[in-house]
């Protein structure tokens, strides 16, 4: 049974940038960075892909910013996801706006099921994937995983971890809880969110890339979705963290031990 | 004047970093040590279409051009020299050669696989008597009813053991000189034709170079690539194009010295202070910044030519002469911030710089350039 799958594809920055926070400590400072697909929601694209490969279907891909988040939606254009939808925004955001912009185009796209990366790794809120849920009255499989690890055959044969029901109608998710592992089973439709052993995303091809210059991107704007994007948030103060304090050095496993019984009393 | 790569190069640049970083960054090193060639990372980077660029989409290649080329192997180069050599090799000489010459029916055989990597190209012109003075070669093909009979030696031949498809040079008529040389296409199984590992070399150590032997190797006439005695001067228009892609590589590996050497420099500690903050590491630094900068304009000027279809081989090797030198010079300052470090194999430095000078002497030396480069400039 054919699946429709939208994901999504945050525009972050690239962690391989030396991050400052600005002098006025109220944000970052933009120049010199650079920018890439959250990793998160490369891995929700990547096992979207694997399970169309499967399955048949189509990959929509979604972003809400700027026009630069073209180059993210043409990365996962060019990883071999079908189409784009842009919501167009310029401007402050947070994740209620971003969740609310997603549900509109969930509504009118009508895919299965949803897959997103569990968090963004630049405000690391974590947010998104459960309100669309809720919003959406669907049920959600957050953490999603596998049991088999990155080195394995499943993983080097690119088998979605994330399994359909012979009838099309459910999905079973493993998911990575405090201490292990938990298989849950959902019906569809159904928001995923991705852990980072899920899979190991594939690269942008040559021939991928070439192709993604000629797939569509269509364009919507929050005020035409019917969504209010002034942030409900607002940050106070951005800070590094504060300097760690150097350790201590111990002579040998006895010294180690004794600190840890007397000084730490850690064990 | 435009100097932001246009989005799908930029695209196929961060493909390659991307893939690079997981797959090459940490290998290269031992790589180099023990002269092997990554034949499991050169398939993978043929699965990401990155050893068919220029072939065109109906024989499964991307269609893009020198600056791609350029650019690809640029990034690839900031990794591993070798490995870039091994890119910039197939994608531009043998691939080239049978893209830009072959027939149809050629075209079809040979480049659906190559442009996938299956198949590795090899382009067979060198000999152990002849370099610079490529028309200077004794491998012969003698005409034997629809045969043609091949004898000689190739020397120096990129992928000339990994190698499936060899693009042979051979003379057909020794009076007529440079229009007495024809190309032929070689399987590699062929009777009486021989590979031989060179080993020992001073950079580039897990790029494959061999010697190759021809005894008594019969071959097809529909083997023969382009026509009888053009095979020389199409050999020319294909080093223009590899030109570039060695001009990109020395770019790569100057560029990989200045990040490697700007990451010391700000970390080693001399006299209370890192030593990145003195004048004499600064003013090395400036001046390969500088000049890695200016390589890479004029290759990409070169590169940005050949694709508008405009001539470029006077600007190819200008791209190629200053590039090499300039990388070989940065990489030699590279060795020298890092100190003592630097002679060791703990820091890429070193390796950078025994790759870089194969860039000075391979498709064409430096003084091969100059002549180019002379003999266009007087021609007013």
């Amino acid at each position: 049974m054919p699946l429709k799958i939208l994901v999504t594809a945050k525009r972050v920055e690239d962690y391989e940038s030396k991050i400052k926070v600005n002098p006025q400590g109220t944000g970052i400072v933009a120049e010199g960075l650079k920018y890439k697909i959250n990793p998160f929601d490369e891995i929700g694209v990547e096992e979207a892909l694997r399970l169309v490969a499967k399955h048949g279907g189509e990959v929509v891909v979604v972003s809400v910013g700027t026009k630069d988040v073209h180059e993210q939606l043409r990365h996962a254009l060019a990883m071999g996801a079908t189409r784009a939808v842009w919501v167009n925004h310029t401007g402050p955001m947070d994740q209620l706006g971003v969740a609310a912009c997603l549900q509109k185009i969930v509504e009118k796209e009508k895919p299965d099921l949803c897959i997103l990366g569990k968090q963004a790794i630049d405000d690391e809120q974590s947010q998104v994937g459960s309100y669309l849920s809720e919003w959406l009255g669907w049920s959600q499989a957050t953490f999603a995983s596998k049991e088999e690890s990155l080195e394995s055959d499943a993983e080097k044969s690119k088998t979605p971890a994330i399994k359909l029901a012979a009838d099309g109608k459910s999905i079973t998710v493993v998911r990575e809880v405090d201490g292990g592992l938990q298989t849950i089973e959902s019906p569809l439709p159904c928001v995923a969110t991705t852990e980072l052993r899920l899979n190991q995303p594939r690269y942008a091809s040559l021939p991928g890339i070439m192709k993604a210059k000629s797939k569509p991107i269509e364009e919507h704007t929050p005020a035409a979705l019917g969504v209010d994007m002034t942030p409900k948030l607002t940050v106070t103060r951005m800070a590094h963290p504060p300097a760690r304090k150097a350790g201590i050095k111990v002579p040998d496993v006895a010294a180690l031990v004794e600190k840890l019984k007397t000084e730490a009393k850690a064990i | 004047m435009e100097f932001e790569l246009p989005d799908d190069i930029q695209a196929l640049k961060k493909t390659v970093r991307d893939f690079c970083e997981k797959r090459v960054k940490d290998k290269a090193r031992e790589w180099d040590h023990s002269e092997k060639f990554p034949l499991e990372i050169v398939r993978e980077m043929g699965q990401l279409g990155l050893l068919g660029i220029r072939i065109g989409e109906e024989y499964g290649g991307a269609a893009m051009g020198a600056l791609a080329v350029a650019v690809v192997v640029e990034e690839v180069a900031r990794y591993d020299g070798s490995l870039a050599l091994t890119v910039a090799s197939h994608n531009g000489l043998g691939t080239s050669h049978i893209r830009m010459f072959g027939n149809e029916r050629q075209k079809q055989q040979y480049l659906p696989k190559l442009a996938t990597g299956e198949w590795l190209g090899a382009w067979a012109l060198t000999e152990p008597g002849s370099g610079s003075d490529s028309a200077g070669m004794k491998t012969t093909a003698v005409k034997k009813g629809d045969s043609w009979v091949l004898n000689g030696s190739k020397m120096f031949i990129t992928q000339g053991t990994v190698g499936d498809v060899f693009v042979v040079l051979a003379v057909t008529d020794a009076a007529k000189r440079q229009k007495g040389i024809t190309a032929f296409i070689l399987d590699k199984s062929l009777k009486g034709f021989s590979q031989k590992s060179i080993h020992g070399k001073l950079g580039m150590r897990s790029s494959d170079t061999a010697e190759l032997h021809l005894d008594h190797v019969e071959v097809a006439d529909s083997q023969r690539l382009g026509e009888v005695g053009m095979g020389f001067v199409d050999t020319m228009k294909i080093l223009d194009g590899g030109r570039i892609t060695i001009g990109a590589l020395a770019c790569g590996l100057g560029r990989g010295a200045i990040e490697e050497s700007v990451k010391y420099a700000k970390d080693r500690q001399a006299f209370g202070s890192a030593i990145g903050d003195f004048q004499a590491i600064r003013w090395m630094l400036a001046d390969m910044q500088t000049e890695i900068d200016a390589a890479q304009l004029l290759v990409f000027r070169s590169a940005t030519l050949a694709d508008a279809g405009k001539p470029y081989t006077r600007e190819a090797s200008m791209g190629k002469l200053f590039a090499s030198e300039a990388a070989t010079r940065a990489c030699n300052k590279a060795v020298q911030i890092h100190g003592g470090y630097g002679y060791t194999r703990e820091f890429p430095v070193e390796r950078y710089l025994r790759d870089a000078k194969l860039c000075e002497i391979g498709e064409g030396t430096s003084e091969i350039q100059r002549s180019i480069i002379a003999r266009d400039v007087l021609k007013g």
